[in-house]
């Protein structure tokens, strides 16, 4: 039996309905997992790595000429 | 109305005023010895607007301060300092950012990185990632190797 953090209180894992997903694309690996009391979720987490960030900036300098 | 990843286009004149101190700096012949600034990390809403334009820190279209979230975001843990490998350089909080037991009070897309040390809480850079909704649970963001390719705040 395991203690889920939920809108309710802490409720036994056994009572809910677990779910877990996972995205892994060229931004972000993201994995999240839900539980559902009938058809309510009433715990949801998330865990996001962020991967490769766009160069935000490009150092330049011109040139005298 | 939409998010947009970006480095704030404010950000990169204050650098060159020398508005953000991400690591600490050697007093020069004007200035005095800096230590560095702190940093926020707050979430906002998929509907808010930010951008490249963003210069500051705003509470309009940040989560609502409810379900434990803590208006104006969750500290940075800044302990590594700046530095630099090839041409590029960079810098990426030394830990994950994290909210425990958050129910956010919307979807949300966008992390707003911003100087709370300075006045006006001014803005860094907007990262997007996919929509998120919380419940009852921890949103946790891990920050990205932090090298010349990857870190999450480069300059190249």
């Amino acid at each position: 039996m395991a203690l889920i953090t939920t809108i309710y209180g802490d409720m036994d894992d056994a009572l809910l309905v677990k779910t877990e997903g996972e995205i892994d694309n060229e931004d972000e690996r993201t994995r999240w997992v839900e539980y559902r009391l009938r058809d309510e979720v009433v715990h949801r987490s998330a865990h996001m790595t962020l991967k490769k960030m766009p160069v935000f900036a490009n150092g330049d300098i011109t040139l005298f000429g | 109305m939409a998010n947009s990843p970006a480095m704030c286009t404010s950000f990169k004149q204050e650098l060159l005023n020398g508005s953000h101190a991400f690591g600490a700096q050697a007093a020069n012949g004007v200035r005095t010895v800096t230590t560095k600034d702190t940093f926020k990390g707050a979430l906002y809403l998929a509907t808010a607007s930010l951008g490249a334009a963003t210069t500051a820190y705003s509470a309009t279209g940040e989560l609502a301060a409810t379900g434990n979230y803590v208006a104006g975001g969750n500290a940075v843990t800044n302990a590594t300092a700046p530095t630099t490998g090839g041409t590029t350089g960079y810098w990426t909080p030394s830990a994950s950012i994290v909210w425990s037991n958050l129910t956010s009070s919307g979807s949300f897309d966008a992390m707003l990185l911003y100087n709370t040390a300075s006045t006006g809480s001014l803005a860094v850079a907007v990262f997007t990632f996919g929509a998120q909704s919380i419940t009852a649970g921890t949103f946790t963001l891990t920050m990205p190797t932090n090298d010349s390719t990857n870190a999450l705040i480069r300059i190249g």
